[in-house]
């Protein structure tokens, strides 16, 4: 569709763009990216022949654009401004009837039913059709650019330019927007180029990204080889991290800002927890990176407050995470600002451990009811009853994790769990074959991180040891204080 | 709901009732019949037909090409308060002017049509310097940037025209009283030196209408719509300055016609230029007749000079319009 060969111009005697290669084709949707001055918005301006290019081709459906007429171009490829004001006031309709310009001709142009249906169907799908005859500068910035848009679609080109379409617009208008425009594409096979400033919505909307710098290509492709932490870091020059889009199979990016090491960095104790009848908590001055199984706030996220809440061993409720919520309400606990696990074990049994290695300490705390015990590989054998007995490790770590090393350090704790179920001799009562864990068990890691790095936690490192023997001397404990309550 | 066709029939009842006010009123008054019946009074219909109408014919071109220059100044400027005035253009005109009549110049072929030629020329150059420096100072040519402009080279231009006539002179002393412009006693020789200019004018213009819709988002934007913007604004520039420099080689420079109409029909008709022009051209004529008609009969038998009728409107319409754009352009 659109086929830009050694691209070399600009405003002035040094060229802004250099060399610039790329191909679009029908029905595509690219996203050019690339921090202020990179030549976005020139690249633009020459593909659309506002600017004169000094060396290269421009091709759209294999014919030079130099070789089109004003009006020729404006039929075949429509360019969305960014929002300006106008000293004059229009309304709605005159302007969106100004994208059939390109197709009226002769002395006295007349307006053809197809003129009128273009328009009308511009109005509909940006949903401006409402405001036909109110004055343009009595809209929103948000309404005034969907009028814009409905612009551009009456031109009814098969190639859409746009520059910036979101700026100034709130997350609402900017879904709408790009929503609107992405359905172009996949509906009616319009190719759209479109330079963006926010590099998550280009991830998002885009099915390649081009990303500039210094007026070159750095790389073009798809949005998860583009959006690489080294990359972006590289050619923004600023920290970033990336990160998998909840819903999309998009990456999306996010600053890491250069706050400095003035907070303190304060080491989470045995003292910070405690234990009261109903619950065990642990509250600490900075926010934890945590990543949990509970019932409230499970997944990963920033919390300060972490509770272990007893039940009774008849607790039954259709909506548990509900119930927690109110709980932890009237308790007084920010629900934002906290993670909560339920136990049926009495909280006076709650086993916690402080261990000390070279690289700084960890926290153990479990709570072990094996009511409910099973052997997993039989599990399949039992039928889906619910039952009361849940083990609920919590490993505490005064250090800085990485992914893997939260993901490590689950599995050894999970591990160790099972090696103390084992050497407790806590069976399966159904399969009779020695139990791994319960049906209801919840594993909570968090991490100041602050001090050191650890990469791994697994039992090869100094702190995947102290993980998988602090774990297997609590439940350890846990269980055998289990027993002692259920008189075993 | 279309409230088009009204606008047109409005505007031309109006223009039609001030023609005929303006033929029959005056020092001396022509009673209405004497239009359609020569007959019944010769003395009035010799008045009627050879003073009051080719006055205010004349007077009606002028504030016609005025307003229809003025109306496309401000499109093709973005800027609503640019007029052949206010951007010096009319001064230029003047200078062209002046200058023919200075040196007595007369190129053959052109004869009578010298004068308004140069001055077509003269507001022709005026315009490209106006906008060449403006660009220079304020590449996004911001409104005040323009007019300011503006005003720097009509009072060089102004200096130019007083140079002149301090260097001739008695008989050149004519000359003042046409440069505070006036319609008055110049008959039909006149009207038809200066119309095919302006009908030529007024044609070039209309047929860029669309072209105007699109140059008021700038430049860039009207390229992207599909105008051949380079070639379409040098045609709407010299379609303008056709027009401001036949109106101004009859009548002198008569300031605001250009912006006080433009203003109007916007306000009450709506910012198209497919109906501003012709409108704006209507109601011009109108305006001029009728401010014409006040200069000749307020301080009767004495007459004002028809550009102090005109400022008075216009200077203060002018102050409106620059507090309400820069109130648009706080908020």
């Amino acid at each position: 569709m659109i086929k830009v060969e050694g691209l070399t111009g600009g405003y002035h005697e040094v060229p802004v763009l250099k060399n610039v290669s790329f191909q679009v084709a029908k029905g595509e949707m690219l996203g050019i990216l690339g921090p202020n001055g990179s030549g976005k918005s020139t690249l633009l301006k020459v593909m659309s022949g506002v600017l004169p290019l000094k060396a290269g081709t421009v091709e759209l459906e294999n014919k030079a654009i130099k070789m089109y007429t004003s009006k020729e171009l404006a039929r075949h490829m429509a360019v969305l401004p960014q929002l300006h004001a106008n000293a004059f006031s229009h309304t709605v309709r005159e302007t969106v009837s100004l994208g059939r310009y390109p197709h009226q001709s002769g002395f006295f142009s007349s307006w053809s039913d197809q003129d009128e249906k273009a328009i009308q169907d511009a109005m509909q799908l940006t949903g401006v059709k409402v405001y036909e005859n109110k004055y343009l500068d009595e809209l929103s910035g948000g309404e005034q650019q969907r009028v814009f848009v409905a612009q551009a679609l009456a031109q009814q080109a098969k190639v859409i330019l746009l520059d910036e379409p979101t700026n100034h617009l709130d997350i609402a208008h900017q879904k709408q927007l790009l929503d609107t425009i992405k359905m172009q594409a996949t509906e009616n096979g319009l190719t759209i180029i479109s330079v963006f400033h926010d590099i998550n919505l280009a991830s998002l909307y885009c099915d390649r990204l081009l990303l500039m710098e210094n007026g070159a290509v750095k790389i073009i492709d798809e949005p998860h080889a583009v959006l690489k932490q080294k990359q972006i870091e590289s050619v923004y020059k600023a920290r970033v991290s990336s990160y998998p889009h909840p819903e999309q199979p998009k990456p999306q990016i996010t600053l890491l800002p250069d706050l400095g090491h003035s907070q303190k960095n304060s080491v989470i104790t045995k003292e910070h927890f405690s234990i009261s009848d109903d619950c065990v908590v642990l509250q600490t001055k900075m926010p934890l990176k945590t990543i949990s199984s509970a019932v409230v706030n499970a997944g990963s996220g920033w919390f300060r407050t972490f509770v272990n809440r007893h039940v009774p061993a008849d607790y039954a409720c259709n909506d548990s995470t509900n119930e927690m919520y109110n709980y932890l309400e009237m308790k007084g606990f920010p629900t934002s600002d906290t993670v909560g696990m339920m136990t049926a074990v009495q909280t006076k049994d709650v086993v916690i451990e402080e261990y000390h290695g070279t690289f700084g300490s960890i926290l153990i705390a479990v709570t072990a009811g094996v009511g409910n015990a099973v052997d997993v590989s039989k599990a399949f054998e039992r039928d889906q009853k619910p039952y009361v007995g849940t083990i609920n490790t919590w490993i505490i770590v005064n250090g800085q994790l990485s992914d893997e090393a939260f993901i490590q350090a689950m599995i050894t704790a999970t591990e160790a769990k099972t090696k103390a179920l084992q050497s407790e001799d806590v069976r399966d009562p159904i399969t009779n074959t020695v139990a791994t864990g319960t049906s209801t068990d919840s594993l909570l890691v968090a991490a100041s991180q602050k001090g050191e790095l650890h990469p791994y936690a697994g039992p090869i490192t100094e702190l995947g040891k102290y993980i998988g023997r602090g774990v297997f001397e609590c439940t350890t404990l846990a269980i055998k204080r289990y027993k002692v309550a259920k008189g075993m | 709901m279309n409230k088009t066709p009204l606008a047109y029939v409005a505007s031309v009842f109006v223009l039609v009732a001030a023609v005929l006010v303006g033929v029959t009123v005056g020092s001396v008054r022509i009673p209405l019949q004497v239009l359609w019946n020569p007959d019944l009074d010769e003395a009035s219909a010799n008045i009627l037909w050879n003073i009051r109408m080719p006055r205010v014919v004349l007077a009606g071109l002028v504030g016609a090409s005025l307003a229809m220059a003025g109306a496309a100044f401000q499109g093709l400027l973005k800027n609503p308060l640019a007029d052949p005035y206010t951007l010096g253009v009319s001064s230029g005109a003047s200078v062209g002017a002046v200058m023919t009549l200075f040196f007595g110049i007369s190129i053959p072929f052109l004869g009578l049509f010298t004068l308004p030629i140069l001055s077509m020329v003269g507001a022709f150059l005026t315009m490209l310097l106006v906008m060449g420096f403006a660009k220079l100072i304020d590449r996004s040519m911001k409104m005040e940037t323009i007019i300011l402009t503006g005003i720097i080279f009509s009072s060089f231009l102004g200096s130019l025209i007083s140079l002149m006539i301090a260097l001739t002179g008695e008989e050149l002393r004519q000359i003042i009283g046409w440069l505070l412009g006036s319609v008055s006693m110049r008959g039909w020789p006149y009207v038809t030196m200066a119309l095919p200019f302006m009908i030529f004018g007024s044609v070039v213009l209309w047929l860029n209408r669309r072209e105007l819709n699109a140059l008021v988002y700038g430049e860039e934007r009207a390229q992207h719509l599909g105008v051949d913007v380079k070639r379409r604004k040098m045609l709407i520039l010299t379609g303008g300055s056709i027009l401001t420099g036949a109106a101004v080689s009859v009548s002198g420079t008569i300031g605001f016609v250009g912006l006080v109409v433009p203003h109007m029909t916007r306000m009450l008709w709506g910012a198209d230029h497919r109906h501003v022009l012709p409108l704006s051209f209507i109601n011009g004529a109108t305006l001029l007749i009728i401010c014409d008609l006040v200069s000749r009969t307020v301080i009767s038998p004495s007459e004002l000079p028809i550009g102090v009728i005109t400022a008075f409107i216009g200077a203060p319409v002018f102050a409106f319009i620059f507090w309400k754009q820069r109130r648009k352009v706080s908020a």
